[in-house]
């Protein structure tokens, strides 16, 4: 019976060439000019718009799709820009489905929305086509010095914001790209042609903000130095623990961090070159879990599960994007939580999983039944957390409560010259505009203080 | 099934709905396959004398585009007819002797000698058509030559060319006005002073769609120049409709018989017409967008509307709205009305309230107990009805008349069940008053 799995079924290059290239391809393709005024001619130019109020970033939405109705393609990303200078990454990766689309009056009507998202990409793809540089306009300089560290989301638009200000910017990366999880983390489908590289330069353009990569907090980065070198400094240093399953057999080979294998999968020349599994467990109920699952069955898996402990309504994947799961032909297993991993020969072969039920109280509880499922890779996408220990080598520490860094409503940290956003901070939405809007948001404070 | 055959001055079509004077009646090809389609009759396309007249080579037609490209409004400087006169004639009586059911009638336009029309009239008799109808509305090209609007903006050219037309022919004459002017009733009395038969109305409205901003001129542009045009479509719809109920309602020409023209698209459009006096429709625009076809769609439909209507011919209800065209100083001014919001079709996207608030009279609510809520207040609504009409939802918001006897929550004084008009308010300073003794 062993020899079924004496070695595991790990295998690149399961599809065709041009497989590849067509299941990586845009999620949605750019509007045709036709179809974004007629998609813009749908809003109502809404007063008080619910959907500008659900927009973490308050876009005037309204506004950017009337300009684009009139053919004022540039104005339109102007007024996105204005309040959020990611609005290219947000428009593809925004769970509109939960903010902005979800209030649209004619989402209550008609279970339509008008699609602000696409919209949005309409018009930030057509400035960033036509234009190389951001609509703003840089303040003469005011001397003063800021540290970002993290160029993900939150730390590119605080970055630039502050730069707009004036202030001389240091951005610091650990990874040899900036970006974050836009560059490593999110789905490929959701952001091709090296968008998130573009966007980068897109921002940078502002102008001073001079880029650190190789530079991790903690690690040759110290906050004590960075606070006695800069006149402010702004932690976006996301998540970069990962959780694990506390499971016997998880350090087998194959049972591996979705975060990580997303990296690989995002930094890729050749998706032939990845090894992919042909039967494949997700573990975890979120975007993570979603991505790794679609992507890896997208790379040729022939059976892709994703095992969520609770029923489907709680998985933190959006209803869309367990949709999109679906349809893209992942099974998603609901009320089982990882029990056992089996392996053979040092890999994993298949995990135990026990189905669960919620007791009278509410808690969840293992039935005991137990389920095996045959597994050739094992992701785990059970959340990632801060590393607290990056924050040492300051005199005074920082407050983290709950794993995450406490922070006032203008992102600032216990630390008057430090401010902090994105997914490492207390409160977050682990959402991509989330970020930005902290960082914005910092940007803003950070200038006051430097300015008062 | 409703009657749908018309008589119009003695010519008799299979359903009121002709095709107007214009390129889709210039040819027999064009006209055949009309009649194939199921138009009741058609107007030829303006037939003149002398050498044909040239077209530019460059673009005739100009539009004004809504939501999805739909088109609202289309502009265009085509003159008369290009093809030669004995080549239409030639075609108006092969076509009229294959379709004697139809309604073909003839547009005629020729420079004001009484020698011109008396030739042509009789070239046109000998063709066995059904009736002419004199051009007098093109408001471009041929009106620098004096002919089209140039005689249709001048009474007394009306009346003196329609004298002629009935006194040299036997064929009904339909006189088709322009709206290039400042009372329609002016030259609809002319043409009936001159003996019409009937009245057409409206030809093209002088106009300008658009202007090209990178070359700086009137859009359609030919070479760099552009010039004004005749301006149709569902656009100006509301100008023909007030303008056929002028006439209708006018002393010195009620009971003229009018043909409708201007922006009929539907057979709603076709009735709405008809209810103001009008004894038919011609089509042109709505034709020229989407093909013949569409004459099913007002065939069916108007007949619908009269089976569910109870009318069983077109005469039963022709004129029917005429009566209730009244001028604003007899309009009942204790009539009160107040806008009412259906909260369960509100969408909630506020465009009441912002027009309400920013453009007239601050009578709807945006915000209650913290709440995105669009309500009307009583007190301050004056019942102008604009939050209706910007209103994106059909029927979310309705004008409800106050019952008499009721208090006005506005002006706090009691609804009048009677009748008052201006001409008796105390305001005018002409009211009729009793006498004081």
């Amino acid at each position: 019976m062993t020899e079924l799995n004496a070695t595991p079924d790990v295998a690149a290059g399961r599809l065709k060439t041009e497989e590849y290239a067509d299941n990586f391809s845009d999620l949605h393709p750019l509007l045709e000019p036709h179809e974004a005024y007629v998609e813009a001619d749908r809003c109502y130019f809404c007063y008080d718009a619910p959907c500008v109020q659900a927009c973490p970033t308050s876009i005037d939405i309204p506004l950017f799709i009337r300009q684009i109705s009139t053919g004022n393609e540039i104005g339109s990303a102007r007024t996105i820009f204005d309040q959020n200078i990611l609005g290219g990454m947000c428009a593809r990766v925004c769970p509109t489905e939960t903010l902005c689309e979800q209030v649209c009056v004619r989402e209550v009507a008609e279970g339509k929305p008008v699609k602000i998202g696409q919209l949005q990409r309409y018009a930030t793809d057509h400035f960033m086509n036509a234009r190389d540089k951001t609509p703003f306009e840089r303040a003469p300089s005011t001397g003063k010095k800021v540290a970002v560290v993290g160029a993900g989301p939150a730390g590119l638009s605080c970055a630039h914001r502050v730069a707009v200000h004036g202030h001389d910017v240091t951005l610091f990366d650990a990874r040899p790209k900036l970006g974050g999880l836009n560059e490593y983390g999110i789905a490929s489908y959701k952001s091709v042609d090296d968008f998130a590289a573009r966007e980068v330069d897109f921002i940078l353009s502002i102008g001073g903000i001079t880029v650190e990569t190789g530079k991790r907090l903690g690690e040759g980065l110290d906050l004590a130095e960075l606070r006695a070198t800069y006149d402010a400094v702004f932690l976006g240093i996301g998540l970069s623990g990962v959780n694990s399953l506390g499971l016997e057999g998880e350090d087998k080979d194959n049972v591996i961090d979705a975060v990580d294998y997303i990296s690989d999968l995002r930094q890729s020349q050749d998706l032939g070159t990845l090894p992919v599994g042909r039967n494949i467990v997700v573990i975890g109920g979120g975007m993570t879990a979603v991505d790794i699952a679609v992507q890896t069955k997208l790379l040729g898996a022939d059976e892709v599960t994703i095992a969520y402990r609770r029923g489907q309504e709680r998985m933190n994947a959006s209803e869309y994007e367990q949709h999109l799961a679906q349809t893209s032909g992942v099974r998603i297993l609901t009320w089982a939580q990882p029990h056992a991993i089996k392996g053979e020969n040092g890999h994993v072969s298949a995990i135990e999983l026990e189905r669960t039920a919620e007791t009278e109280d509410g808690k969840l509880a293992g039935t005991g039944e137990i389920v095996t499922l045959p597994a050739d890779m094992v992701f785990k996408a059970v959340g990632q957390t801060l590393v607290q220990s990056d924050l040492n080598g300051t005199v005074a520490p920082i407050t983290v409560e709950r794993g995450r860094i406490v922070v006032s409503d203008e992102r600032q940290t216990s630390l008057p010259d430090v401010w902090a956003g994105g997914d490492c901070v207390l409160g977050g939405e682990d959402l991509t505009v989330a970020a930005v809007e902290d960082g914005k948001v910092a940007a803003e404070s950070i200038n006051r203080a430097l300015s008062a | 099934m409703a009657d749908l055959r018309n008589t119009f001055v003695g010519i008799k079509s299979p359903n009121p709905f002709w095709l107007a004077s214009a390129p889709p009646t210039d040819k027999a090809y064009n006209v055949v396959r009309a009649f194939e389609a199921g138009w009741g009759g058609v107007v030829w396309k303006t037939l003149g004398d002398g050498d044909p007249v040239v077209n530019v080579n460059g673009p005739r037609y100009g539009a004004i585009h809504g939501k999805d490209r739909q088109l609202l409004g289309l502009n265009n400087i085509e003159l008369i007819t290009d093809r030669p006169l004995e080549v239409n004639l030639r075609e108006i009586k092969q076509v009229k002797r294959d379709w004697k059911d139809r309604a073909l009638v003839v547009s005629l336009m020729v420079p004001c000698e009484e020698e011109n029309w008396k030739t042509i009239l009789k070239q046109v008799e000998d063709t066995e058509a059904d009736g002419v109808e004199l051009n007098f509305g093109c408001p471009h090209g041929m009106s620098e030559r004096g002919m089209g609007s140039a005689v249709g903006q001048v009474p007394e050219y009306i009346e003196m060319v329609t004298r002629w037309c009935k006194q040299h022919s036997r064929m009904p004459v339909i006189v088709k006005l322009t709206p290039n002017i400042t009372d329609i009733r002016k030259p609809a009395q002319a043409a009936h002073a001159g003996g019409a038969d009937a009245v057409s109305l409206i030809n093209t409205i002088n106009s300008i769609v658009g202007v090209d901003l990178d070359a700086m001129a009137p859009t359609p542009t030919i070479d760099g120049k552009g010039a004004h045009g005749g301006y149709c479509g569902p656009a100006v719809k509301p100008i023909a409709l007030n303008m056929v109920a002028e006439i209708a309602r006018d002393p010195a020409t009620h009971g003229l018989p009018i043909s409708a023209i201007g922006g009929i698209t539907t057979w709603r459009d076709a009735a709405e017409f008809m209810a103001l006096g009008a004894g038919n429709a011609q089509v042109c625009t709505a034709a020229m967008t989407y093909g013949f076809k569409i004459v099913e769609e007002m065939i069916e439909g108007l007949s619908d509307w009269m089976d569910k209507s109870g009318y069983s011919s077109i005469d039963e209800f022709v004129g029917r709205a005429v009566p209730n065209c009244s001028d604003w100083q007899h309009l009942n001014l204790n009539y009160i009305a107040k806008a009412k919001i259906d909260q369960d079709l509100c969408i909630k996207c506020g465009r009441c309230h912002i027009a309400c608030e920013d453009t007239s009279h601050q009578a709807i609510t945006n915000m209650v107990d913290g709440a995105r809520h669009f309500e009307v207040i009583d007190e301050e609504c004056v019942g102008c009805n604009l939050c209706v009409n910007v209103c994106p939802v059909e029927d979310c918001i309705t004008m409800e008349a106050m019952n008499p006897g009721t208090i006005d929550p506005r002006t706090k004084k009691v609804v009048e069940p009677t009748y008052a008009n201006w001409t008796t308010h105390p305001n005018n300073p002409m009211s009729v008053r009793e006498a004081a003794e």
